[in-house]
């Protein structure tokens, strides 16, 4: 079926450049688009590699034979599973508050025009573009300033601040473009503003809420230089994973990173299931 | 009557009562840490050795010892952090492109392997360039056929740095230019080629300045973390690969010279501050998140 292409190639002549030479370049480019996915990907799949691997000595650095040892036996190292444990706890107490307060902003510069809010818009963009390294040091500056101990409550404070304007970019973005009139709708269909913001307004910003919060606990999990600066003698996961570096990295570290992995994209596949499934049948 | 100008007054005035509570937060813990830092970093250290305390006396020596003892550092972060910008972006356009209008039903995996990364530990992900780029690895063995390494080594190269950052920092790349790719209309492009432009003109005068806002963006997201990061350095270069952020997280938790590390921290932040607010300034603050 090649017959098209030549007559769309006979009613605009000079079409250039040839046929073969763009499909070439078409093949080119998808190959390139592959090799960039594999650099992507080449990490992960040596950290999954590596759970299985049997090293001799402390460092799991060197590919030494295939065994099911460490995943026999993930949590052998207590401390590893308390630094992860740890995370878990600073990441569900601060994506908490964070979403709160993210998602009110979110939704008053959505839902209001008013004054400053440009200025809000750029004052929450700022903690997003400054350099890790600076807000770890400048919250240690601070803590020391109070006189406060570093540990659970610092870090909490420390994920806090730069979840903030995580949530409430994510919501904003989410929840842009919502036909709001439903909800005078609502009202003039008789519901009071509870009822309305009950059963109009949450349903539509649930969703952009939920990505957010996703993301952010995300965000906190992984974090390690705010994290580093904030943390006193506490120890997270990052940071237990860095302070083995210097002395032991047993596979058990890779094992525990691949089963987050698998985790977070089985919840994302279910989310997106449900999703699916929720939104069954609509034209949208 | 009454009612409806006290609904007009609550209504003007429930966006600020939402944004209070955030904006305050931010107002403490970030604005406030960056104004005690600033401080710091005009003070110098009283006290007994065993004591110490600090004392605001503007004390500019601060950014001159800064400045003088570690230049190379400052100068190395910058360089780093721009060669690992613009790598990422040769590597991000072309796959950006490819994700956004040749990728069919493919999109949404694909856009999931592109964040794959995010699901592991920062950490352990550097960690995975320290195998990848071991000596004698596969990898390495690959370069040095090709005479790109120093005496068989990447690891404590500048290269190994700059590859770590790149691989780190890449999908703040890919993602803002796929998104600004994604929004224009295919057909534009089709227009162009009819009109006789070839694949490059359609490049220059269509595809990249309606993509640049992403590139922007892409790019500022990228060198900013890259800018000062210390993991990556610690990680995968040696002594010769010290940045700023390496010598401000030492400064502070190991050595605590509490002033000479903020007057570097200030540094950094002012520099990347002024970068941010002229960006913001001619492209505004929409494509950035």
């Amino acid at each position: 079926m090649t017959v098209p292409v030549e007559q769309q190639e006979a009613i605009r002549p000079g079409f250039s450049p040839p046929p073969l030479l763009r499909r070439v370049g078409g093949f080119f480019l998808n190959a390139y688009a592959a090799f960039v996915l594999l650099y992507l990907f080449l990490p992960v799949a040596v950290i999954v590699a590596f759970s299985f691997n049997k090293p001799i000595g402390k460092f799991n650095f060197v590919w030494k034979g295939f065994s099911f040892d460490a995943w026999q036996d993930p949590f052998r190292y207590p401390a590893l599973v308390d630094a992860l444990e740890e995370s878990l706890k600073v990441a569900a107490m601060a994506t908490l508050i964070a979403v709160i307060l993210g998602s009110l902003v979110a939704i008053a510069l959505v839902r209001h025009r008013f004054r400053g809010a440009g200025g809000i818009d750029l004052f929450l963009v700022v903690p997003l573009t400054s350099p890790e390294v600076v807000l770890g040091a400048s919250l240690l500056t601070l803590f020391l300033d109070f006189g406060w101990n570093l540990g659970f409550r610092t870090i909490v404070l420390a994920h806090v601040m730069f979840q903030i304007s995580f949530v409430a970019l994510t919501v904003k973005a989410r929840i842009r473009g919502f036909d709001w009139s439903l909800e005078d709708a609502a009202m003039d269909l008789g519901a009071n503003p509870t009822r309305t913001f009950l059963r109009v307004t949450l349903p539509l910003i649930v969703p952009g809420i939920v990505a957010a919060a996703m993301l952010s606990f995300a965000l906190s999990l992984d974090d390690f230089i705010i994290t580093l600066f904030t943390a006193g003698s506490t120890v997270t996961y990052p940071l237990y994973v860095n302070n083995a570096a210097k002395t032991a990295l047993p596979p058990q570290i890779n094992v525990l990173a691949t089963m987050i992995l698998v985790g977070s994209l089985l919840l994302i596949g279910l989310s997106a299931a449900w999703h699916r499934w929720r939104t069954r049948g609509q034209v949208l | 009557m009454a009612g409806t100008a006290a609904a007009g007054t609550r209504h003007k005035l429930t966006p600020y009562l939402l944004s209070l509570p955030a904006l305050a937060y931010l107002f403490v813990f970030f604005v406030r840490p960056l104004w005690v830092l600033l401080r710091t970093s005009l003070s110098t250290t009283a006290g007994s050795v065993f004591d110490p305390t600090l004392e605001f006396s503007w004390e500019f020596a601060n950014y001159s010892d800064a400045f003088s003892t570690y230049d190379q550092q400052i100068i190395r972060s910058f360089q780093y952090a721009l060669a690992a910008t613009l790598l990422a972006l040769v590597l991000a356009y072309p796959l950006a492109y490819v994700l956004a209008f040749k990728s069919g039903k493919w999109k949404n995996v694909l856009l999931g392997l592109v964040i794959l990364p995010f699901f592991i530990t920062f950490i352990i992900r550097t960690l995975a360039w320290k195998t990848i780029f071991a000596d004698s690895s596969i990898v390495t063995d690959f370069f040095e056929i090709f005479g790109l390494t120093t005496d068989g080594r990447i690891l404590s190269t500048p290269w190994a740095v700059i590859g770590g950052l790149t691989y780190n920092f890449l999908p703040f790349m890919i993602l803002p230019i796929y998104v600004s790719i994604e929004k224009i209309d295919p057909r534009l492009l089709e227009a162009s080629r009819d009109l006789y432009a070839s694949g490059i003109r359609t490049f220059r005068k269509v595809l990249l300045p309606l993509s640049l806002p992403g590139v922007f963006a892409g790019s500022l997201l990228t060198f900013i973390p890259a800018a000062g990061d210390f993991v990556n350095a610690q990680y995968l270069g040696g002594v010769n690969q010290a940045m700023v952020g390496t010598v401000i997280q030492s400064q502070f938790l190991v050595v605590k010279d509490y002033p000479l590390a903020a007057a570097l921290s200030a540094v950094l932040m002012i520099i990347i501050l002024v970068m941010v607010l002229l960006y913001t300034k001619v492209l505004g603050t929409e494509d950035l998140v």
